[in-house]
């Protein structure tokens, strides 16, 4: 998989994506815009082709990152806990504050998804049966457990059916104005590049990195830390992506092995790109009408883990 | 040992029946003959799913040598809202209450045991198969009906969304008589069925290589378990609505108070602690929260909660 | 007597064991040698029927093991895999209990518990059998598991590196054990071993394995050789007599 090839399609895709809608706006368009297109491109369809990409990027190193934390090629966002934790933070600030901005509840959910992963770290801890297959599972149902304490307070204030919307990942909510949160997500990114091959051996765990001379605990705090940040910025302002995290690592891993910093740039790419497509899929579908990007990439995405599932076993045993 | 072992089951027993006793004959309002019926149809319907629950999770903990795990995971809950969405998604809530009850719950069953069947029968194509991992291909699914149920109800009218959210807790208000009896049917036939592999639970516990080496039959008992706790778990969820949590936290408790493998102990054990759990919740939603909330919320909550601190309390590497 | 014919196994496509075949005396000590990855254990596996075979058959007394019924296989035939760990917590009397299991299924009858008794008075394990599995020492506890294997009272007995683990005092323990479960129960013992010495000093018979074949067989002093574990193990193993046993010298 060249990085050019990527480069290519992502560019190619950034363009279907800006002119697909129910307003029409062709390239030619481009060059004597009526203030009612400039209007759409500005408010709604450039926001979204950029939260598509940040959330894309961010969301499969954020899996990668998690991946080289626990070493276990199966743990991601969705199945580790993180994003059931942010949707109770948000849940939770809702109830706090009624009218809550959007910092606000992007800092409780923060502390929630952090708290989150953090227990699920521990609990990682205590497994002594480290089994590839065995560390997700625990990990979803540590998040369906955490959903059980979110629908326990959402029920009494009839709130079910808004987190059911706040669960599906969609993008056609965002417009200027209500996705600038993502851009948190870039300097992070950024941090998690630099701090990628410390990630890589404090997955090899404590004793490991000590004696390598790496500050164990700070290192995995770091990661703790963008994991929750960008998970709950990302469930703000666009929901959940179910698998995400999980699937892009794992395809980019398949193509070129395990070199972390090399394969960085391509989880990036891909990522977007894979957003990209599956968001423009889920615009054609049924046009006029979208499906949103929580399914189809749910969808998808459940798809290629079982493959990837299926694959590893073949190659195990 | 073995007499402190009865003693608990005595009064684990009694403190069921005390509970029961007091649900059925607390505040009766008008007309015993109304009130009590509905009442008794409550508690058949609490008996009997509580049963199944507390008994499909014992021995599925047992088969997968695991006490974090429980039968409702491999996706069942997930597809039962989905078929429930579904109806109210296409024909509309009218449907949903209009159709023919029995119609319904064969259906409903049908699909979900349908579904267990072809996950095992693709899993177990496949020799010396990771049993987890057919758990994880389960969650997935889980997972993937998860997001197929949420669309829909996200594009679903408020008030026909209310329909759906009373679908998606558990519930024992109103228990239809006739499906009652049909799960009772089921149920004893199972219950019959199962009881020949009662003796091979405990050597089970040991896990695969030592129950293989003394002389348990394993592919061939594994796989009948498995369906039957498929059939269970089908049954109550649709007779009441799922209780995802309601079988680790009874699971778990059972072993902390009894402290023992056998399972001649553990499985009378964590179907009375069920018993008492829901006729308990139930009573309490009735009186104290004046259905403001539901059992399984409370229930899931609870079993959450404490399933957390279980994880986190021990000091040991228990899992 | 245990046969073994033709039998292979392979994961994806790397051949474990192929076209194996193997006649195992009965009432001796036969010990199974080799490098690692050379597909002892899971030969010794296949036999136990702990994993099933690709292809080949395997006798045990006359039998099939594929066809046998697993609980009449159980009476006649035991494996201990090098790893038992056992999720749940039990004392030592209860583990010796399950081995009983293919006779009783779980209702002990007064000659069930004359086995048990026995077993554990044999290991020496009296004064422990009523702590629980997890308060014992490796030795201990490898020590409670063969209990559990005697209760089962097969003819064969199959151990997998019972040694692993354990220190020099009670790896002879054990291998002290083995030889008289052989010599005074008249039992027929196969066992997985790292050590070529302690096959040497215990065994009757030696298999000799390499990628997933035999290279070798025969009378113990027939294997340790020069020669022989040259074309074993791929390096220079001087072999002294000392007493009255074969000691191999492979330490520099």
């Amino acid at each position: 998989m060249r990085k050019r090839y990527l480069v290519m399609a992502l560019i190619v895709l950034s363009s279907i994506s800006v002119f697909i809608g129910v307003k029409n706006i062709t390239p030619l368009d481009l060059f004597q815009l009526s203030d009612d297109q400039a209007q759409t491109l500005l408010v709604s369809r450039l926001p979204r082709l950029v939260s598509l990409i940040i959330a894309g990027i961010s969301m499969s190193i954020l899996g990668m990152i998690m991946q080289q934390l626990t070493r276990n090629k199966f743990v991601s966002p969705t199945t580790a806990g993180t994003m059931d934790s942010a949707r109770l933070g948000v849940l939770v600030s809702l109830m706090l504050f009624t009218s809550a901005t959007p910092l606000q509840k992007m800092l409780v959910a923060f502390v929630f998804a952090l708290a989150g992963t953090f227990i699920f770290m521990k609990i990682l801890d205590k497994v002594k049966y480290k089994d590839t297959i065995f560390i997700p599972l625990v990990g979803l149902m540590f998040g369906s457990i955490v959903g059980s304490i979110t629908t326990f307070f959402a029920y009494k204030h009839d709130l079910i059916q808004n987190i059911s919307s706040w669960l599906q990942g969609n993008f056609s909510m965002v417009v200027k104005g209500r996705y600038e949160l993502l851009y948190i997500s870039i300097p992070l990114v950024i941090i998690a590049y630099l701090y990628a091959n410390r990630f890589t051996i404090a997955g090899m765990g404590e004793e490991f990195s000590v004696n390598l001379g790496l500050k164990y605990k700070q290192v995995v705090n770091i990661g703790l830390i963008i994991i929750a940040l960008v998970s709950s910025v990302v469930i703000l302002t666009v929901g959940v992506i179910p698998f995400l995290g999980l699937v892009i690592p794992n395809i980019v891993a398949i193509y070129q092995g395990d070199n972390l910093k090399r394969n960085l740039p391509h989880t990036a790419l891909l990522g977007a790109v894979f957003v990209l497509g599956c968001d423009i899929l889920g615009r054609l579908i049924i046009y006029p009408y979208e499906i949103p990007i929580g399914l189809t990439v749910g969808v998808i995405g459940s798809g290629i883990f079982l493959y990837l599932l299926m694959r590893r076993i073949a190659y195990a045993s | 040992m073995h007499r402190n072992m009865i003693v608990k089951i005595t009064l684990l027993a009694l403190l069921s029946f005390a509970l029961i006793a007091v649900f059925l004959f607390f505040q009766v309002e008008g007309s015993w003959d109304y009130v009590i019926p509905r009442r008794l149809k409550k508690i058949a319907a609490i008996v009997l799913t509580g049963g199944a629950i507390a008994f499909s999770t014992m021995v599925f903990q047992t088969i997968t040598n695991n006490r974090i795990l429980t039968p409702s995971i491999i996706g069942l809950d997930a597809l039962y809202l989905l078929i429930q969405t579904f109806v109210v998604f296409v024909f509309g809530s009218t449907t949903l209450t209009m159709m023919h009850k029995n119609l319904h719950f064969l259906l409903t069953v049908g699909l979900m045991v349908l579904f267990a069947g072809v996950l095992y029968k693709v899993m177990f194509k496949r020799e010396g198969q990771n049993i987890y991992f057919l758990l994880l291909v389960g969650i997935i699914f889980g997972t993937l009906f998860g997001s197929m149920s949420t669309f829909m109800q996200v594009l679903i009218d408020p008030n026909e969304f209310l329909i759906v959210q009373d679908r998606m807790f558990a519930s024992f208000n109103n228990v239809n008589t006739d499906l009652l009896m049909i799960s009772v049917i089921i149920m004893a036939l199972i219950a019959a069925y199962v009881m020949r592999f009662m003796k091979y639970l405990d050597v089970l516990s040991l896990g695969k290589e030592h129950a293989v080496n003394l002389g348990v039959p394993y592919d061939y008992v594994v796989k009948r378990l498995l369906i039957v706790i498929a059939i269970l778990m089908s049954v109550s969820t649709a007779l009441v609505g799922p209780i995802t949590f309601l079988g680790l936290l009874v699971a778990n408790v059972a072993h902390e108070l009894m402290r023992t493998y056998r399972h001649r102990i553990l499985i009378p054990g964590s179907i009375l602690i069920s018993i008492a759990a829901l006729v308990g919740g139930q009573f309490i939603v009735e009186r104290v929260f004046t259905f403001s909330t539901t059992i399984s919320v409370i229930i899931n909550f609870i079993g959450g909660v404490y399933f957390i601190y279980l994880l986190l309390r021990e000091n040991k590497k228990v899992w | 007597m245990v046969e073994v014919r033709n039998v292979s196994k392979q994961y994806g496509n790397k051949k474990v064991v192929e076209q194996v075949s193997l006649n195992i005396r009965k009432g001796k000590i036969t010990s199974f040698i080799g490098p690692n990855g050379a597909g002892k254990s899971t030969l010794l596996s296949m036999i136990s029927r702990l994993i099933t075979k690709d292809s080949g058959e395997i006798y045990i007394d006359g039998a099939e093991i594929g066809k046998c019924k697993s609980n009449d296989l159980a009476k006649k035939i035991s494996i201990l895999k090098q790893s038992n760990h056992i999720n749940i917590r039990l004392t030592v009397k209860d583990l010796v209990c399950f081995g009983r299991f293919p006779y009783s299924q779980g209702r002990l009858t007064k000659e069930d518990w004359r086995h048990v008794d026995e077993a554990i008075a044999y290991m020496d394990l009296q004064e422990m059998q009523d702590s629980y599995l997890d308060q014992l020492s490796g030795g201990q506890k490898q020590r409670a598991f063969i209990a559990m294997v005697m209760a089962q009272d097969t003819e064969y007995i199959l151990l997998d590196e019972p040694l692993n683990n354990l220190d020099m005092k009670h790896s002879v323990q054990i291998m002290k054990v083995l030889k008289r479960l052989a010599r005074e129960l008249g039992k027929t013992v196969i066992i997985v071993l790292h050590d070529i010495n302690f096959a040497s000093c215990y065994s009757d018979y030696i298999v000799a394995l390499k990628d997933g074949k035999i290279i070798r067989e025969g009378r113990t002093e027939e294997i340790i050789d020069s020669q022989v574990l040259r074309e074993i193990y791929d390096m220079d193993i001087q072999v002294e007599t000392i007493g009255s046993n074969r000691i191999g010298i492979y330490f520099t």
